[in-house]
Order: C-alpha cells, then structure tokens, then sequence
C-alpha cells in the first residue's frame, strides 16, 4: 500500500503564455534575508511532549524576537 | 508541528485542512490473532464514519473522515503500532477505540504521535526548540546564518501540498489589494484542480501572493482566454511589493468585485 495521501497526487504544469519577470520587484524565497525569514518563515518544530501547542508557540516568539507566530493544529483538539 | 512566523501565520489555513499522518500505538484489550488485527484494520481504509470524542473541541456529530492507509509497524502483545495518513479532523483516539470495537476486544490508544502535516514530514528539516534558540544566537551573535537558514523556511514551502497557479507581474497587486484572479492574468497553472479547491497563487519567481478558490478546473482555465478563475480568500504579499500596474493601465488579469 503506498503511503500517499491525496495531495501527492502528480501534477503537470500547463503553460498559457510567457513573458519574463521583472528583477527589480520581489525577491524568490530563498534569497530572502533571514530578517524577512522572521516575517514569513515556516519552522517544522518537533514540539516536546509536555508543553501544550500554545506554550511552545509562546517560547517561540520570545526566543526569535518576533509579534507574531501561529501554530499548523494541535494533536488532539 | 508547523509554526508559521508573522506574515506566514496566514497560511495555517492550508496546514489545517491538509491530510496528516500518526504513529500510535493501540492498546487491545484482549488477545486477536494477527490475521483477524489485519482484517479488522482494512476495513477502516477508506471512508468511516466517525463520531468525536467526549472530550473533543468539535461538535460531536458522526462526521465522514477518510483514512487513506494504515500501515502495521509492529505487534507486541496487545500493544500495536501503526502508521495512519487521514483527512484532517480524524481522531485517532477515536479510531482506536474503533477498531477494538469492530475486533470485539475493546482497545484504547496508549501514544502517539504526528509524524506529517500536509507537506511538513519527519525529515531534515524538523528542528527543536533547541535548534530554534541555538540557531538564532549564531546568528544574532556571531552574525552565521547557514544554520538559522537550515530551521526557519520559507513560507512557500509551507504550500507546497497545494496546486498552483503562476500569474503576470502585472496582476500581483491586484490581487494583493484583493481582486480576484481573472483567466489572463494566468501564465502557468498545474493539472488537476477542480472548482472549490484551494489554490496558492504564485509569482513567476516562486512568491506566495494569496491562498485562494479555485472558481474554475484547470481544464477551464487552460481552455478559456476570459472569466474570473480564482478568488483570493487570504492574502499573503504586502501591497506594493509589485508595481501597481493596474492604476494606470487596466489589465486583463484580474477583477475588482464590490464587496
């Protein structure tokens, strides 16, 4: 049994038109300065047992400095 | 668990509905023959009715989950370890109890754990709150940022499980000041999206613009050079962040609805 779940599913790419980018508006994600990073970053936590999600979360933006920082669900809501 | 930092907490959206999977380990409480352990859990592949628990934070109404496998790890005794890829929603606690009442036994979960969330998997890049603080300090006290770079990823990777669609630079503000994304504004869109789903607009250099419903399949959109195909439900990119192009000369790419 394959352990897939529906959004593994493969998908193509359908091109419509092309013209090129302009370089000097935005920044692709892995240039961007790890002070942006802050800002619209993603950490996969291995989240320690004992503290609730909200803690952690809590730890996370006393540790990084940052306003705001959300967490993707608890494990038992 | 995915923790999403400022701006990026907005994609928890897309993290919430994702399908995930767990290990736990079930408790019998009484001998089954592996055959019959086996049997029992084929039958709750696919769709199962599930009624949440006592002690749940949804309404407990039976709701339609879906697993899509359940691996056997491994048997000791009563104890059984499993690997299970569900829908969003499902308890596992719940399908525990389940399958001990299918079997006749009873059975409890004992653990478990998560070990996927939509695109985020046991893999390289899990960190702990031990790499978070320690990764930030080389940072921010010896000015070394290949590590913090390995722990902190970019939002985008975060969306990675949703299909996408690649728009003009010329239609990015727009939808940043919340129109919805009209078929020209389209360069490249991926296969297989269906009315209703949820989609992540994207830029040609790979940004996150919105999170946003599909209005159209991507057959429509391919096929049609006209009609509204996807209307941003969570914005992401700052306004400005591209040239409001849209002021000056009025696009295609995109539609300002009243509201």
């Amino acid at each position: 049994m394959p352990l897939l779940l529906p959004s593994d599913v493969k998908r193509d790419v359908l091109i419509k038109d092309e013209e090129p980018t302009d370089p000097s508006y935005g920044c692709p994600p892995e240039k961007r300065s790890v002070q942006e990073l802050l800002d619209a970053g993603i950490i996969n936590l291995d989240k320690p047992p004992g503290p609730t999600s909200h803690e952690v979360v809590a730890w996370i933006k006393r540790i990084l400095n940052i306003q705001n920082a959300g967490h993707g669900g608890t494990l038992e809501p | 668990m995915p923790v999403a930092l400022g701006r990026g907490t907005r994609i928890i959206r897309a993290l919430l509905q994702a399908g995930k999977e767990y290990v736990c380990v079930m408790r019998l409480h009484g001998d089954v023959s592996e055959d019959r352990l086996r049997e029992a859990i084929e039958e709750f592949i696919g769709e199962i009715y599930q009624r949440p628990p006592l002690r749940s934070s949804v309404k407990r109404a039976v709701r339609v989950k879906h697993i899509y496998y359940i691996q056997l790890l491994e048997i000791d005794g009563r104890n059984v370890l499993m690997r299970v890829g569900c829908e969003a929603g499902t308890y596992m606690r719940k399908l525990c109890h389940d399958i001990g009442e299918v079997l006749g036994v009873g059975a409890h979960m004992r653990e478990l754990r998560r070990t996927r969330v939509g695109p985020f998997k046991e893999d390289e890049s899990l960190a702990t709150l031990h790499d978070v603080l320690d990764s930030y300090k080389f940072w921010t006290e010896e000015g070394d940022e290949r590590w913090i770079r390995k722990i902190i990823l970019p939002m985008e990777r975060g969306v990675e499980h949703l299909p996408k669609v690649v728009i003009r630079d010329s239609a990015v503000d727009a939808i940043c000041n919340g129109a919805v994304l009209a078929v020209p504004g389209i360069l490249r869109l991926e296969t297989k999206i269906k009315r209703g789903d949820l989609v992540a607009i994207m830029t040609q250099k790979g940004e996150l613009i919105a999170l946003g419903k599909a209005l159209l399949s991507s057959e429509e959109m391919y096929r049609r050079d006209r009609g509204l195909a996807v209307k941003p439900i969570r914005v992401i990119m700052k306004r400005g962040t591209y040239p409001p192009l849209w002021k000056r000369r009025r696009d295609k790419g995109y539609k300002f609805l009243r509201r």
